[in-house]
């Protein structure tokens, strides 16, 4: 499991990397291998508002629908349009496959460091 | 408690992710995934452990007149060794299960019921019984292998000789020898692709696995899971009992009009049949809108609800999103504009022709 040290982590297996006032968010490798096969995902909107902890986007693979949640409260600066085309880059690379950018970010969910989102994991398993 | 099928272990091993299904724990997909295993049916070749389906034996002088009691389909006709699919109806014209059974002499069939449904079934052909005949539920002796795609046939000549082989689709060879075991070796699946089902002595299942794996290597064979069976069934338009078929859904709303022999004297269901009103059909949608229409989702016509999605998810092969419906039969026509409702959002669809794949004819 690939979990990179510079970025911080949810109990729902999103991802979160601070660039500058902005978070950018996706989903976490661990969250890709137990989904499976992703071949739809679905987008907020430019502009949309975001809320700490509650469903932003969902994702589908083969078999099943899954929520996304959205780690911080704020505004949808930027949504990465590739992914509608190219769900399956969330398999192959989860921390480029980036969902959505958040401007404006207000209140955070509690984070996970890269270490506690490891063992987080365990217990998970 | 879930059962374990006898090759559990290998599964394991395979890193194959193990869920509950049909009272068996069994690996929805290893760790190449559903699209890599969908594929390799449709091109190469692939392999599933079926040892959960049941397997009943019907012995008796008066076995063909019981089968065609007991299912929609006429067991009239038939060779040694030859397969037929039916439904198993209800009195009220709904389905207990839908199977195969195999004759393997006049007075001998053996029955291959879904694993979920096995002990409803057996309870309910005890229930049925007409004339001389006796069945037994031999489902924990049998081991099952589905041997499916292009290259299934180079696959299993490497492990039986050809005079072994079943000339044609639904029909099986009975005790032929196969890597040394002594098999039921069937020209039958549920993936729309060409293939084999071999039914073992279940303490061989192992070793028979591990023959095909070898013999496979050659061909791109790899072991597939649920996820890809059932997204092969899908793509090839075949039914799954507890989706396009349950106790509610006739046989011919289903769209399986050529397995019930409305012709015969009777069967179980039949009056029921004749006497309901047609009102709804089994259809196929292709998405046309941005999403994946899944089992259960309302069917709409402007405000009009006109149907439900019985099972649906993105195809593979041909890389879009499809699904299988009920709908009034005013909307059945192809080519029909229908929405469903995806939590709450609108997603646009078209009926379509069923199948949605199928096979290639061979040049």
């Amino acid at each position: 499991m690939n979990t990179p040290a510079e970025l911080k982590y949810t109990k729902t297996h999103e991802w979160v990397k601070m660039e500058g006032d902005i978070a950018v968010i996706g989903l976490t490798d661990f969250a890709q291998d137990a989904l499976g096969d992703l071949v739809f995902v679905n987008l907020p909107e430019e502009g949309d508002a975001v809320t700490a902890g509650e469903v932003f986007a969902d994702v589908e693979s083969v078999k099943a629908v899954s929520d996304v949640n959205c780690p911080v409260s704020g505004e949808v600066a930027e949504i990465n349009e590739e992914l509608l085309d190219e769900p399956a880059k969330i398999n192959e690379a989860p921390y480029d496959a980036w969902f959505i950018k958040v401007k404006n970010v207000g209140d955070t969910e509690d984070l996970m460091t890269a270490d506690e989102y490891e063992a987080f994991c365990k217990t998970e398993n | 408690m879930e059962k374990k099928t006898v090759l559990y272990d290998k599964h394991v091993a395979a890193g194959g992710k193990i869920v509950p299904f049909g009272g068996f724990l069994l690996p929805v997909q290893y760790e190449t995934g559903v699209i890599a295993e969908h594929m390799a049916v449709r091109t190469k070749v692939g392999m599933f452990d079926v040892s959960h389906m049941g397997e009943v034996m019907c012995e008796g002088k008066d076995a063909v007149k019981y089968l065609n009691h007991l299912l929609a389909n006429s067991y009239d006709g038939m060779e040694d060794g030859q397969a037929r699919y039916s439904p198993m109806c209800n009195e009220h014209g709904g389905i207990v299960d839908d199977m195969i059974a195999y004759r393997i002499n006049e007075e001998k069939f053996m029955f291959v019921p879904n694993a979920a449904n096995k002990d409803k079934d057996f309870k309910w052909m005890q229930e049925h019984v007409i004339g001389d005949v006796k069945l037994t539920d031999i489902s924990d002796t049998v081991g099952q292998i589905a041997i499916q795609g292009p290259n299934s046939k180079a696959v299993v000549l490497k492990l039986t000789g050809e005079e072994n082989l079943p000339k044609k689709y639904y029909t099986a060879t009975i005790n032929v020898p196969f890597a040394g075991k002594e098999v039921i070796l069937s020209r039958t699946g549920y993936t729309g692709e060409f293939g084999y089902e071999v039914y073992c002595h279940v303490e061989d299942t192992p070793a028979i696995w591990d023959a095909l794996l070898e013999a496979g290597k050659e061909y791109g064979l790899i072991p597939c899971g649920l996820g890809a069976r059932d997204t092969l069934r899908l793509e090839a338009g075949m039914p799954l009992y507890g989706h396009e078929m349950t106790d509610d859904i006739s046989p011919l709303e289903a769209d399986l009009d050529i397995f019930v022999k409305m012709d015969k004297a009777e069967f179980v269901g039949k009056e029921a049949i004749e006497k309901m009103p047609l009102t709804r059909k089994r259809v196929g949608l292709k998405v046309t809108g941005r999403g994946i229409i899944r089992e259960h989702m309302d069917l709409y016509v402007g405000d009009k609800k006109v149907g439900i999605s019985t099972s649906g998810t993105q195809l593979p092969f041909l890389e879009g999103a499809y699904a299988m419906a009920l709908v009034d039969l005013d909307y059945k026509a192809i080519g029909t504009k229908i929405e469903a409702d995806v939590r709450g959002r609108r997603v646009e669809a078209e009926v379509c022709e069923l199948p949605f794949y199928k096979r290639p004819k061979k040049a």
